[in-house]
This record gives C-alpha cells, structure tokens and sequence, in this order.
C-alpha cells in the first residue's frame, strides 16, 4: 500500500497541565515556551523527525487553539508530507456520538481510524511535556531485536528520586516483571519515561478490550500496560542515559530551562545532526545595548537588551530595559522588563509587562523561611504596575 | 488613492551592481549578500514587495547565483509559494532568446515570456542595493495618479563623491518632473539620486524593450532615462526614509554599524512589515561566564565567550575565551580563537580566525577575509 508507514506517533498532548497554573490557563502545556526560542512539544516533534518518523497524530483537547496555530501544517518540523506529516487530532463527533477523550488510551482508541490509514506495525507513544533528544528509531530497533508486544523506555534515576516516577521491575534480561507507580519504598530505580512503542496488533487489541470495560479509567500506565502484562505479553524496558525531564510543574519547568545553561547538563541544542526545530517568529538579530550585561545566559530573536542578565533564559521579542536586572529567571515572548525592575528566580509569561522598579520573586538565600521561597510565576498577558511586588513562590494571573 | 496591488508584478535585479562590492559578490550575487546578522540583502526588496501586496516576483539573475537559489529556496519563507502567482527565478538562457544580458535592457528581454505571461498591469521594478523597508502603495498611487509613463524613486540629500560616483542623478523641475539624467557623475553636494527602483505600467516596459532591442540600446540608464527624459513623462518620488545604499565594501560596512544605533533598527524592523528571510533553526545565543557584550547585533546559534563591542555577529558565529571583537562584521559561521583580537574586519562565512592573532583593520577601510578562510 502506498500510504504504508511502518511506525506512526501519537503524541498526548490533551492534557490540561494544572501543575503550571497561570502558565497553562490560556494555552496546552505542549505550547508552553522553553529554552528561549522553543515550545515543550519541539522537542518530541523533532525528535520524530531526526528519527525518520515522518507521520504523528497530535491528540489535542485542553485550549487547543495556540497548539493548533503553532504546529500548523508542520512545516517547520518537515512534517508537510505527501504521504504523513504531522496532524491535530482533537475529539471530533461520530454516528454513534461524542465524546471528551476520558483518558489516554481511549485518545488513541478513538483515532484507531487515523492509525489505520497508514497500516503501520508499530505504534510510538509520546507525552508532551517532557524535554530530552533520543532516537526513536533505535528504541523501535530494540523493540523488533526483543520481538516484544511493548517496549517502554527508562530511565535508571537516583534511588533517593525514585519514588517520583513510575518504577519498573525488570529480570535480569530487561523484561518487565512488576511495575508500581510512586512506590514509598522503590523495588528498583528504572522510571518510566512516559514513552512506549506498541506492535499496533496487539495494542488494537487490548485498546478495544479496555474501551468495552465500562469501570476501566482508559489510560496506559492504569490500564493497558498492566492488562498486558496480566496476560502473559512480552514487556521490555528500553535503558535511555541521555539527559530527560518531565517540565510537569512550575519547579520542574525552572529547573530545566537552567539546565540548558549548566554546562555539566548533558542536552546539547547545537548540534547540526540532531536539530530542535521551531517556528521561527520572523524579528531581526538581538541587539545588545552600550549599558547591558549578559553572562550565563541564552538569549534569542528579536530581544532588545539594556539591563543586566544573568542565569537566565530570554524569548524572543523581550525587551529588558537600562538598569533593569533579570537573575536565574525566565523570560517569555513579548515581555518586557521596565527601567529598573528586579526579576529573581522568577517565570514571566508571554506579553507580561513588568513595571518599572517592580520587584518580582527573590534569591533564596534572602529568604529567612526556606518553605516561603520558591519560583515565582506571572501568567500570560499580565501587567505588573511600576513599583510593585510580587513575593517569591506567589502566582499571578490577573494585573497588580 | 486606493491602489489594487494584486495587479503588480514584482521584478528583482539580483546581480546588477555586482562590482561595486566585488570582494563580497565573489562567490555570489549581490541578492545574497549576507546583512545585518540574518539577511541577505534580496530579503529587503523581497520582503518590501510582499508586505506591499504584491504576490508575483520575478528574480533576474545572470551568474553566480547557487547561494541565491539556495537562500530563496522555494520562497515560503516570504510567503511567496504560490498557485497563482509566486516567486520565479529567472536565470539566463531560461529560452531560446534569453542570453547572458550587457544591461538592464537585454535582462529584461531575457525575462520577456515571464513578463509577457504575467496579467499584471503594473509592474515594480528593483535592485539589491538599497536596504530599507519601503512601502510601493504610495508610489504606485503617485504613478497613477500622475499619469507618468516611468516613476523613478529617489532620494534628495547631500552627498559626498563617493557615495555618488555610482549613482544616476536627476535634475527636476518642481512638479517632480525629471529634466536631466546624469549617470555615475563625479559629483558631489545636494543632489537627487535614483534609489534604482521604478515603477511604470506593463505595457510601457514590454514595448520599452521590444523597441530598445531593435534599436541595439542596452541600458536603461542611458538609452531610456538620458535620452528620452524630454520625450517622457519621467516622475521622481522622493523617498525620505530610512535607508542605506550599498555602494562599496566601506558602504557595506557602515550600512551594518548604522543599525546598531536603536533608532535606525526601529525603522527598518516595522513589526508591521516585517523582513523575512531563510530560516536555519539555530539554537538561541549562549552567552558564557565571563563574556562581555556591548552595542552589538547577534543573531542566532552564536556562542559567545569572550568580549564583543559595536559588532554585527551573524548566525553560528563563535567568540572563545579571552577573544575580543570590537567594530567587526563576522558573517555565518566565523570563529574567533581564544585570545584572538580583531577589529574592524569583516569575515565572509566560514572564516576561521586561529587563537592569539590580532587583526586591525581601518576605520575608512575595514579589512575583508574570504569565505573559509583559515588565518
């Protein structure tokens, strides 16, 4: 068949990201900016496309219009294809009704039709919110090597981090044994990675059975993955010891757009064979102003820079104004930072205004009370008036 | 006057002023010159063009044109991937009458059948040279509105004999209307140059060329606007924003450091009309412990470790440790060794600048390393 792909993606991207607050109020979490030019789901769509996956079903459901407008025909990903490409997969009516997607599985089971135009034999499921580079394809190589059902990739964590993740016990060949999610006492320090590579026959199969299971919740880690393995099928842990984070919440998304800045962090965004790629917001060169300082920083398009930056990550078209101070903070697209203002371990969503001689967050170490401190964050489109301040850890989502 | 713009043909001259600036246009057209951290100088009459509505460009080219053809591509990023209209390039020998042209005459008799086949009325015609953002409504309007057969924008200031030596001058009355053509005139003082941007309808141009050919007239400059200005209506629209004109490598180099200064930035980057060019999906710039940055442009995928001031840094380019770049043009691509010091260069892509060098150029004659060079 000419529509024939061996392996298509599914990307879940429907989830609401309460975790993010104020940052996810307006937009999916996939379109969340990250590391000064990108969105969170750049990074799984290019790594699709470096991996010569070449057609993706992108399951959207939460605030899908900036996601929608973003991926638009894929184009900046090489996702305009012939044959393939890239697709938003919202829920949609059918003769026999309609329905919200009630879990992750049933997006997948209700876009079967979608997979089935390009008869593949295996099936990548990735997540939306996690930001790492990896070739699927050696994984989907392992997968045929092993001749297993599921192959889900893991990632061998701290022990002490452990019960953060979703753990898997393996056999001394990779097999999947056991799993428990968040164990108090982990069995092993192998987490699941939120990336699975189903052979599609059998995952069509246990999909169907966990749709006619009127109490089953409709979701991989909850459902398919355990029903598999109560049935005897051949579960395999696929090792990853690259650089991966879940950007789930407001302290893990700091945390990893600093990593991009630490040089002991192995994530490496210049490296011509293996390209992030995003939709390029067409703004000139960044200028750096005569009284600026810059250091530790990454900094994009379109920025207009006259104060001081420092640990920090700026999207494009920020302006930061002449005696202005940005510390280990993220800048969104479109903010500015007015003549003297003060952004500290802070998040700034995009458009957000900051007032001069604003104070927004503040450095731990200033903090007498640790459990008081944390990031920061101003939502979207807000405007902080001049002078005033917003306490660490405090989330803003209306103008003060 | 409202005018329709979906009835203007566009037509870019790629390599005409290809001497001027020899040194850049060795590997290339003056079109695809690097500029101003991202762009290559087709990008400004390119993007002006779309932004001013026009749909249908054609690029005249006649040699040197690999990295032109690279850059414009399939011309989606200036919107320009059309069913009906679009961007087309024109090469020589594109048909049996299309040959490698002596002026703008014969170029445009090479692009005849595209010209011919266009259903636009009106057409815009343009060279590399001038970087502004410009809007052609008004001008076509003008044109129209003045019933002239030929619209020549132009720009009145005082110049110096450099800047002039490779312009054409007019003299006008006050109604705008052009009395006399001087061409590359060793002039100096308040004068009226042409910014080699025309409008006429398409009608004029087709048998303008037709007409010339029979003759044996090949330019345009010469043979139409000289020798016919008392037999035409020739019109001026003076142009009086920002703009630069790219005459000489020294030209070149101040048109980049004027945009240093916000201001000029300002009115050349409207956000309303903006300037699109090729885009490479460069990672964002790395600024590094200890690095210094003043007064400069920089665009994408640079890694900066050492000190960089009233510089213009183009994609990809790398500064080490202990580097310093003062009033320097580093095109895509250049890495500054640790140590190395250099001012007033400009590097053409790919220059690789070893460590513990110092390169001086001058202010009025800033030094130029060729594209891969190793120093």
């Amino acid at each position: 068949m000419f529509n024939k792909k061996e392996c298509v993606a599914m990307l879940l991207a429907g989830g609401q990201g309460s975790r993010l607050y104020a940052l996810t109020q307006t937009i999916a979490k996939p379109a969340v900016p990250f590391g000064a030019k990108y969105r969170i789901i750049d990074f799984p769509l290019s790594n699709c496309i470096n991996s010569g996956i070449d057609t993706v079903g992108v399951l959207t459901q939460y605030q899908p219009m900036a996601l929608n407008e973003y991926i638009g025909n894929g184009q900046p990903w090489d996702l305009d294809r012939v044959h393939g490409g890239v697709f938003v997969l919202p829920p949609y009516q059918k003769a026999s009704g309609a329905d919200w997607y009630s879990g992750t599985a049933n997006s997948i089971y209700q876009n079967m039709a979608f997979i089935e135009r390009y008869d593949p034999e295996y099936v990548l499921v990735l997540s939306g919110d996690h930001i790492y580079k990896m070739d699927y394809n050696k994984m989907l190589a392992y997968h045929k090597a092993k001749n297993a059902d599921a192959t889900i990739a893991v990632l061998d964590v701290p022990k002490e981090e452990a019960s953060r993740f979703g753990i898997m016990i393996t056999d001394e060949d990779d097999n999947i044994i056991d799993f428990e999610e968040k164990p108090k006492v982990p069995r092993s320090t192998l987490a699941s990675m939120g990336i699975y590579i189903f052979t599609w026959s059998k995952l069509k199969a246990y999909l169907i059975a966990n749709e006619n299971d009127k109490d089953a919740s409709k979701d991989f880690g909850k459902n398919i993955i355990p029903d598999m393995k109560n049935a005897g099928e051949k579960l395999v842990a696929y090792r990853f010891d690259g650089y991966w984070k879940d950007v789930g919440t407001i302290d893990s998304l700091w945390e990893a757009n600093m990593d991009l800045i630490n040089p002991n962090i192995p994530i490496d965004l210049y490296d011509p064979a293996w390209k992030i790629y995003s939709r390029n917001p067409v703004l000139p060169p960044q200028y750096i102003g005569s009284d600026a300082m810059v250091q530790n920083s990454m900094v994009t398009e379109g920025c207009i820079i006259d104060g001081s930056i420092e640990f920090s990550m700026i999207s494009d078209g920020v302006v930061v104004e002449e005696g202005a101070v940005v510390c280990d903070s993220i800048l969104m697209p479109g903010c500015v930072v007015k003549k003297g203002a003060k952004v500290e371990y802070a998040i700034v969503g995009e458009n957000s205004v900051i007032g001069e001689n604003a104070h927004i967050g503040a450095r731990p170490e200033h903090i007498e009370d640790k459990d008081t401190w944390g990031v920061a964050v101003v939502g979207h489109n807000i405007n902080i008036s001049d002078g005033s301040v917003v306490a660490p850890k405090a989330i803003i989502s209306s103008d003060m | 006057m409202d005018v329709n713009m979906g009835n203007v043909l566009g037509l870019i001259f790629a390599n005409m002023h290809d001497g001027s600036v020899a040194e850049l246009t060795k590997n290339r057209t003056m079109g695809s010159i690097l500029f101003g951290g991202r762009y290559r100088l087709i990008d400004f009459p390119l993007s002006n063009m779309v932004n001013s509505g026009i749909s249908e460009v054609g690029v005249i080219t006649k040699s040197n044109y690999q990295s032109l053809l690279d850059h414009l591509g399939s011309a989606r990023e200036w919107d320009l991937s059309r069913k009906k209209g679009g961007l087309y390039i024109l090469p020589p020998f594109g048909n049996v009458e299309s040959k490698l042209y002596r002026g703008r005459i014969e170029a445009l008799y090479g692009a005849m059948s595209f010209i011919k086949h266009s259903m636009a009325e009106y057409v815009v015609l343009s060279d590399c040279d001038i970087v502004t953002n410009m809007d052609f409504k008004p001008i076509l309007s003008q044109h129209i509105a003045d019933g002239a057969d030929i619209t020549m924008v132009t720009h009145t200031g005082v110049y110096t004999s450099d800047d002039i030596k490779h312009s054409t001058v007019v003299n006008t009355d006050d109604e705008g209307n052009v009395k006399s053509v001087l061409i590359q005139p060793d002039l100096s003082g308040t004068c009226t140059a042409s910014l080699n941007i025309f409008v006429m309808s398409k009608k004029f141009l087709t048998d303008m060329i037709l007409d010339s050919i029979a003759r044996g007239n090949i330019s345009f400059e010469k043979d139409i606007l000289q020798a016919k200005c008392s037999e035409l209506n020739i019109k001026t629209f003076e142009y009086s924003n920002y703009f630069s004109k790219i005459t000489s490598v020294a030209s070149y180099f101040k048109a980049n450091q004027e945009l240093l200064k916000l201001e000029n930035a300002r009115k050349l980057y409207l956000p309303k009309r903006p300037i699109y060019t090729k885009v490479s999906d460069n990672a964002p710039v790395k600024y590094d412990l200890d690095c210094c940055v003043k007064n400069s442009l920089i665009a994408d995928g640079c890694v900066i470790e050492g000190e960089v001031e009233n510089s213009v840094l183009f994609r990809g380019v790398k500064v080490g440790k202990g580097a310093k770049v003062k009033d320097c043009i580093l095109m895509q691509g250049t890495a500054v060794g640790d140590n190395s010091e250099v001012s007033y260069l400009i590097t053409d892509k790919n220059v690789n600048i070893g460590v513990n060098h110092i390169l001086t150029g001058a202010p009025s004659y800033p030094m130029y390393i060729g594209k891969g060079a190793s120093v």
